[in-house]
């Protein structure tokens, strides 16, 4: 960035196109948009189609045993899959999530919205999808302050000067 | 004696870089920040940091599985 002396034009940027909503998958655009940023990067997050809820004022993100046969969750000591069968259980969904945001908490690992309002500060480009908004009949007022409205071009023309382009 | 100092124990990746990198924007050129860590991963981190931009790594060590860096201001 200009005020911390490098020379301009010379700054590396990188976009991330950010298409989940789950409290999972938050966390990989989030911390490598951060991260990035506090390397100097100049970041454009483009939150399309289940990533837009992302960017909602509240946020209120969850995770699902349910058709992720990767996610083990520690039981009895030791740590298991669920079978889908348990997954689709009325809770289970919420016991899941309550559990994971408890070892986010325990092993020091940022919240998402941590993360989100470290990206704010480090004037990460947040671009909303136009498309999903309609399409999800979304309002921006939903959304919190700073971030722009945009298409398929806008994150296009940013991702044609970039560095890096990342699909998450 | 470091310019000023970080506590960033207890924290995960990637809070003690975003934390660093906020305390250096408090310092000026030249000035070093030292920073306390137990996340392991904090090692290479700190020194990919480093080298990407700019800033040096004066200093570095474990002591009983806390990590110390200290990160000189360059810019």
């Amino acid at each position: 960035m200009a005020d911390d002396g490098m020379i301009p034009g010379n700054t590396k940027k990188m976009t991330i196109i950010c298409t989940k909503g789950t409290l999972d998958w938050a966390y990989p655009p989030f911390i490598l948009g951060t991260t990035a940023a506090a390397m100097d990067v100049e970041v454009t997050m483009f939150f399309t189609f289940y990533g837009l809820g992302l960017l909602d004022k509240e946020l209120d993100l969850k995770v699902s045993p349910l058709g992720n046969p990767a996610m083990e969750m520690p039981m009895m000591g030791m740590h298991m899959g669920m079978p889908n069968m348990v997954g689709m259980l009325p809770g289970v969904t919420s016991g899941a999530t309550a559990m994971m945001k408890n070892m986010i908490k325990k092993k020091g690992v940022a919240s998402i919205e941590e993360l989100r309002e470290a990206a704010v500060l480090s004037d990460v480009r947040m671009i909303a999808c136009q498309m999903t908004l309609d399409l999800f009949e979304k309002k921006k007022e939903d959304m919190i302050d700073g971030i722009e409205i945009g298409g398929a071009a806008t994150w296009m023309e940013s991702a044609l000067q970039s560095d890096i382009n990342l699909y998450m | 004696m470091a310019d000023a100092t970080l506590d960033a124990k207890g924290l995960n990746c990637p809070l003690p870089i975003l934390q660093a990198k906020k305390s250096l924007k408090d310092l000026s050129n030249g000035q070093t920040l030292e920073i306390l860590c137990t996340d392991p991963g904090s090692v290479r981190d700190f020194e990919a940091f480093a080298r990407a931009t700019g800033n040096r790594l004066v200093d570095s060590g474990e002591d009983n599985g806390t990590y110390r860096f200290v990160l000189e201001r360059v810019c």
